[in-house]
């Protein structure tokens, strides 16, 4: 007997109403997350190359924990673990948002770090020396360079981070995976769903490359 | 005259190396002092004590009758200190993200709060000062490093210092540019500006300094007017260094 395997077309289109019901909670995991790990990227970023120990410190911890660990670990100690310890169930898309931002915000932390280190020590100088104080010289001279350089490595982190969410459907989140996995069991049509699926990441992570490119561009032409 | 600068026994150490070593100086009000002496011998850290972009171990330092505190003690004094000196670079640190013009207009802006409109104006007169009034709206990266160094200038003259220092301006400078940055200086010291320049310009030293300063390995060695320092300097090391330097 001759087994011939034949792309179902037409089951991969019918596949797409239902997936894209999942896009919004990847795009709301993704970038909520991101958005609050950029916040604690800031943070720990800068705490982690403050002079005194004890601001420095835990920054490097929470930094080395978090990407230490794998993300599944993490949003499944979050999601199953944290309601042990608080009593009360955490909602899934409340823990896909908090893993994404702390682990997200453990590698923005490097990237901050990087970002700001790198900015020759003249430029603090020359601030300084024109009478601005240190978080004047830092907001105002050294920021804006720093962010500048940070751009690629953010975006390479947002395509990661994006990349990410997909293990969220272990704690039944509704995003892509999670959708895919709901139909193909109704379906079994397994290869024509995560086929779209993964066209679906494409299509996301391609607009942003594109965007970041764009944004890149027109930061350096004013250099 | 009063004094602008007053060191005594200054005191500086980069871990153990001694930098500075018992340093007695004053600079008064209009006057141009020179600082030579090889590199390394802490001429540079000697202006960077001025404005506090280096701290000092002991000693006393005043400047624009504030007293800066050593190491460890109170840095209240800095922000008016820096308010009031203006300091130049070898490596001019304009800043790269800013036009011409934003790059002087920064400081009167953030610290004297000074109007959008009236920064702006301050920036075109300053930039015509200097020669290169018509590149306001480039990028610092826009420029050969002889205009980027006069901005430089101007964005020091901003915030209408009492004092300038001059840290090697010209030492990163191709040689044909050298002189459009002397000019501005000389310029600068004809109107009656205090400035401390350490450079490695023996011409100008002798041309624009009321005094020469000789350091070594940390030492003030020789002082005085420059026809003195150069034409019949006292000290051995001052000599030898001399002969060095002016042999080109």
């Amino acid at each position: 007997m001759e087994f011939q395997f034949q792309f179902d077309w037409q089951a991969a289109i019918d596949s797409i109403p239902f997936l894209l019901k999942g896009i919004p909670y990847t795009l709301l995991i993704s970038f909520g997350g991101l958005a609050i790990g950029f916040a604690l990227g800031i943070f720990f970023g800068l705490l982690s190359i403050n002079k005194k120990w004890f601001l420095r410190w835990p920054a490097t911890a929470y930094i080395e924990i978090f990407r230490g660990t794998p993300i599944l670990v993490q949003v499944l100690f979050i999601f199953y673990g944290l309601p042990d310890l608080i009593g009360s169930p955490i909602d899934p898309l409340a823990a896909g948002i908090a893993a994404i931002a702390l682990n997200s915000g453990a590698y923005i932390s490097e990237v901050v770090r990087g970002g700001v280190q790198s900015i020759d020590k003249g430029q603090s100088e020359a601030g300084l020396s024109l009478g601005l104080s240190r978080s004047q010289t830092f907001w105002s001279i050294v920021w804006p360079q720093a962010f500048r350089r940070m751009i690629p490595p953010l975006g390479n982190q947002a395509i990661v981070s994006i990349k990410d969410t997909s293990l969220f459907s272990v704690i039944g989140v509704g995003e892509l995976v999670r959708q895919g996995q709901v139909y193909i069991a109704n379906t079994f049509t397994a290869f024509e769903v995560y086929f779209v699926v993964a066209i679906m990441y494409l299509c996301i992570t391609l607009s942003l490359s594109m965007l970041l490119r764009f944004v890149e561009r027109r930061g350096l032409a004013s250099t | 005259m009063t004094d602008i600068v007053s060191m005594q026994r200054l005191n500086k150490y980069f871990g153990d190396l001694h930098v500075l070593k018992d340093i007695d100086l004053t600079v008064k009000q209009g006057e141009v002092v020179v600082i030579i002496g090889a590199s390394g011998s802490g001429k540079s850290t000697l202006i960077r004590c001025v404005n506090g972009l280096e701290e000092y171990e002991s000693g006393e330092l005043t400047v624009d009758g504030e007293k800066l505190a050593p190491k460890g003690g109170s840095q209240k004094a800095l922000a008016t200190i820096r308010k009031e000196v203006g300091m130049v670079f070898q490596q001019f640190n304009l800043f790269p993200h800013l036009t011409v013009q934003m790059n002087i207009m920064l400081a009167p802006m953030k610290v004297k709060e000074a109007s959008k409109s009236a920064a702006a104006e301050t920036a075109v007169r300053l930039l015509d000062r200097v020669g290169i009034g018509s590149q306001a709206d480039k990028y610092p990266s826009q420029l050969s490093g002889g205009q980027q160094q006069r901005v430089a200038i101007a964005r020091a003259l901003a915030m209408e210092p009492r004092l300038m220092l001059f840290d090697e301006p010209t030492s990163a400078l191709d040689p044909e540019m050298i002189g459009e940055v002397l000019d501005v200086m000389r310029k600068l010291a004809k109107e009656g500006m205090t400035m401390m320049v350490v450079t490695h310009e023996m011409g100008f030293a002798r041309e624009v300094a009321d005094r020469v300063i000789y350091i070594h390995e940390g030492q003030i060695v020789e002082e005085g007017k420059p026809e003195d320092v150069f034409d019949n300097p006292q000290n051995e090391r001052t000599q030898s260094f001399l002969s060095r330097v002016l042999k080109h």
